[in-house]
């Protein structure tokens, strides 16, 4: 359903005293539940809850050819899929920009942040290497999938291991895992995702639906190291003065800090 | 003893920045040679060529016109839409040729980036469609063709609050640069190329940022500020551009 104008006005105006609907500060997540091990039948698997905003999160792989500008690295490849199932807003068919936007975001918070070392899963250079595929399916959309789609990649990632691959056959043996985890970066190299969004002239993370509706400004970036950032994108409508762009970086900071505690459990 | 490793670090951070070369041979916060052209597409309301250097990029836009599919109407203003493309010759390995999910996101982002300045409020149920088409390619397409689209729209007589120019800041190693070409977007020693394209208004309100790579908070508020200085000299080129139109 559309959020109504009379609604957002009054998201604003309640915004304006620092106030939220649900009576969470500014900066304040909706409680995080995570759960892995959603799929048997992938490789690595997690479902994200934020509120009521919930997405699944699967990992597959298989044995490729490299690119042609990566002859020594394996491949990543993140896709996204707004379900029909998750609202009615989302309908079948080609991927939307919403949904592109979504998996291209999420690939280069991971990419970029080098989170998984994939010179480490080449098998034969030039001939034979690993590719990972993330794909990101929403279940129920209640605003913010952006940053619950990056949560659920780490997790499932962090969940997954690599298949049998038969060396006589050159194939995979699916159904079948080797003990070991996919190589990737510890603790405090993790990129944390994390969008801002402006609403009026307030800045708040984790909007619900409504929220994110009313919201015409969003900045979504991936830190690791609690200050240092490996890609960023403004997105929606409206401009920022350079002043707040540095309120955003600063709110930024402070959201890894409050995100960390909560994730690191699932990210040891 | 912490005190002397910080300051030699310092010391080392600070030879190293000054000694610091473009293969360009370009100084750090220097633009390649820009040109701006406009009503290169007769046909068109409005257009434009923008090129960064060895980027070139072409815009025209149609309308404000009726919105087709109607469904997408919108009855209470006009809407901005922009199509971002690369021509399947202008990189050294030939692209497909056809709409990517990365020239579906630029042009999204292009939208964005050029939203802010357009006032097409009053012309409920039309659009005003922006074609951006990269010729040749040298990194910063994505900015050459913002550069573009505000001038073809300022050529085409659409309302509009200001003009937007846009850079791209690189940070080679560690040291920032303006205006990053593809030599320096494959950078690879250090701490590698990060690619920061950012899009402003003459009144240094930002439109647009993207960022892939690998920057400090502290740093990227410099880097805001170098592409403030960069995009005021892109603004002067695209206002020489609209004057020698209309002269």
């Amino acid at each position: 359903m559309e959020t109504l104008e009379l609604t957002k006005d009054r998201i604003k105006q309640f915004l304006s005293e620092g106030k939220r609907f649900d009576g969470r500060k500014v900066d304040e997540f909706r409680e995080i539940k995570i759960e892995t091990g959603v799929s048997k039948k992938a490789e690595g698997s997690a479902r994200v809850k934020l509120g009521k905003t919930e997405v699944i999160v699967g990992i597959k792989m298989d044995v490729s050819e490299p690119y042609p500008d990566s002859q020594d690295s394996g491949n990543l490849m993140v896709t996204a899929e707004l379900l029909p199932l998750s609202s009615s807003r989302f309908e079948n068919g080609p991927p939307r920009i919403e949904a592109i936007e979504l998996g291209r975001i999420t690939d280069r918070g991971i990419r970029e942040s080098k989170f998984i070392d994939l010179k480490r899963l080449c098998i034969k250079e030039g001939e034979k290497v690993w590719t990972i595929f993330v794909d990101i399916y929403s279940i129920n959309d209640d605003g913010n999938l952006m940053d619950a789609a990056a949560i659920g990649a780490l997790i499932a990632l962090k969940d997954a291991k690599i298949p049998k691959f038969d060396e006589k056959t050159e194939k995979v043996v699916y159904g079948e895992w080797t003990k070991d985890k996919l190589p990737l970066k510890k603790v405090n190299d993790i990129p944390i995702q994390c969008t801002i969004h402006k609403i009026g002239d307030k800045l708040i993370v984790d909007p619900n639906r409504e929220e994110e509706d009313t919201s015409e400004t969003r900045v979504t970036m991936s830190i690791s190291n609690g200050n240092v950032i490996h890609s960023m994108q403004k997105g929606e409508q409206k401009e920022l003065t350079v002043q707040e762009f540095n309120n955003v970086l600063d709110l930024a900071e402070k959201n890894y800090k409050n995100l960390i505690p909560k994730l690191e459990k699932y990210l040891k | 003893m912490l005190k002397e490793k910080f300051k030699q670090e310092w010391e080392q951070d600070k030879m190293a920045k000054e000694n610091f070369k473009r293969a360009s041979g370009r100084k750090v916060d220097e633009l390649r040679p820009m040109s701006a052209k406009v009503g290169v597409v007769p046909n068109a309301d409005g257009s434009a060529m923008f090129s960064f250097g060895d980027t070139i990029a072409i815009a025209a836009v149609y309308g404000p016109k009726e919105m087709h599919p109607q469904h997408s109407q919108n009855p209470q203003s006009g809407e901005l839409r922009c199509t971002y493309n690369m021509l399947s010759f202008s990189v050294t390995e030939r692209i497909r040729p056809g709409v990517s999910r990365r020239s579906q996101e630029i042009s999204k982002i292009t939208e964005w980036a050029l939203k802010p300045i357009v006032m097409i409020e009053d012309y409920p149920s039309t659009v005003v469609d922006v074609h951006i088409n990269i010729l040749q390619a040298d990194a910063s397409t994505r900015c050459a063709g913002i550069n573009a689209a505000a001038l073809a729209l300022a050529h085409a007589g659409i309302p509009m609050k200001n003009l937007v120019s846009s850079v791209s800041i690189g940070k080679l190693d560690k040291q920032l640069v303006v205006d990053v070409d593809k030599n320096e977007e494959d950078w690879e020693e250090g701490e590698g190329a990060t690619d920061i394209p950012i899009t402003m208004t003459p009144d240094g309100k930002i439109t647009h940022i993207q960022l892939d790579g690998k920057i400090s908070t502290k740093e990227l508020k410099e880097a805001v500020e170098l592409a403030r200085e960069a995009t005021k000299k892109i603004y002067e080129v695209q206002k020489q551009a609209l004057k020698e139109e209309f002269k």
